[in-house]
């Protein structure tokens, strides 16, 4: 059990560190939303881990659905305004996007 | 309890295909590598027990998300050589932190004393995934459906006001 926590644990981490990395050194949004679909599944994956070394699978599977759903729902939406800007600025860069007003 | 050499194997693909998702420059190979990530996760999901969300995680996020996510690329405008190339260097220059973010957190890691003996109380009498969602926790089916269609309206919003 220890080892299977400390190898799982250690490709959260990794998981983290590439979806922290793909959010801050990409300009693009697509790409950004990538990022934390990237971080996203590390949540996930810690999640289950944490209910099957506790015992809690059941609840842990629980939360995880909830969690898939609310990050498709997240992600929809996010390519939504992503269609959105480029019909509006025909670039999805973020350094490109001067033109947007409060 | 399942094999650890499996674990690891997959640990370290999902983890090859994460980081070359984040690296690679093309956005329709991005997309590509995010998919492969979520079907090597759902099968680490399966080994740990949890099928139920493994089958989600390779349906909807592998599936669903990749197909988004891909469609949304080649609805896009594509980069033209010079600026493909010119993000390209700007990326590598920006590939100097990634070693030393992993280093510093190997080491953190092995330098913090995680307990393994977790002192919970015991689990509780019911543990079928079917039972705690529709029963115990219906309150979450809930709150998905309003999300769900919070997501739906906001998305005909945005292409309603596009016109």
């Amino acid at each position: 059990m220890s080892q299977l926590f400390w190898v799982c644990s250690i490709g959260v981490v990794l998981l983290f560190i590439a979806g922290i990395y793909c959010v801050l050194a990409s300009f693009t949004l697509v790409r950004a939303i990538i990022g934390l679909e990237l971080l996203t599944k590390a949540v996930t994956l810690l999640v289950i881990l944490v209910g099957y070394a506790t015992g809690r699978a059941g609840l842990a599977q629980a939360l995880a659905i909830t969690l898939i759903v609310i990050e498709v729902v997240v992600i929809a939406v996010a390519m939504g305004v992503v269609l959105c800007v480029f019909g509006h600025n025909k670039t999805i860069d973020a350094k490109l996007l001067r033109n947007v007003k409060g | 309890m399942p094999d650890i050499t499996i674990i690891l194997i997959l640990v370290v693909a999902m983890v090859i295909a994460a980081v070359y998702t984040a690296m690679v420059t093309r956005l329709l190979h991005s997309a590509i590598g995010l998919g492969i990530t979520s079907a090597i996760l759902a099968i680490l999901i399966f080994q740990l027990a949890s099928p139920l969300t493994a089958v989600f995680e390779l349906s909807v996020c592998a599936g669903l998300i990749s197909a988004i996510f891909i469609s949304v690329t080649s609805l896009t405008q594509r980069l033209t050589p010079e600026k493909f190339a010119e993000r390209r260097r700007q990326r590598l220059r920006r590939f100097w932190f990634l070693p030393v973010i992993i280093i510093v957190a190997a080491v953190v890691l092995s330098l913090i004393h995680i307990p393994m003996t977790f002192n919970l109380p015991a689990p509780p009498a019911e543990n079928n995934v079917n039972i705690i969602l529709w029963r115990l926790r219906h309150l979450d089916l809930l709150g998905q459906i309003v999300i769900l269609l919070a997501g739906a309206f906001g998305v005909v919003i945005f292409f309603k006001e596009q016109k």
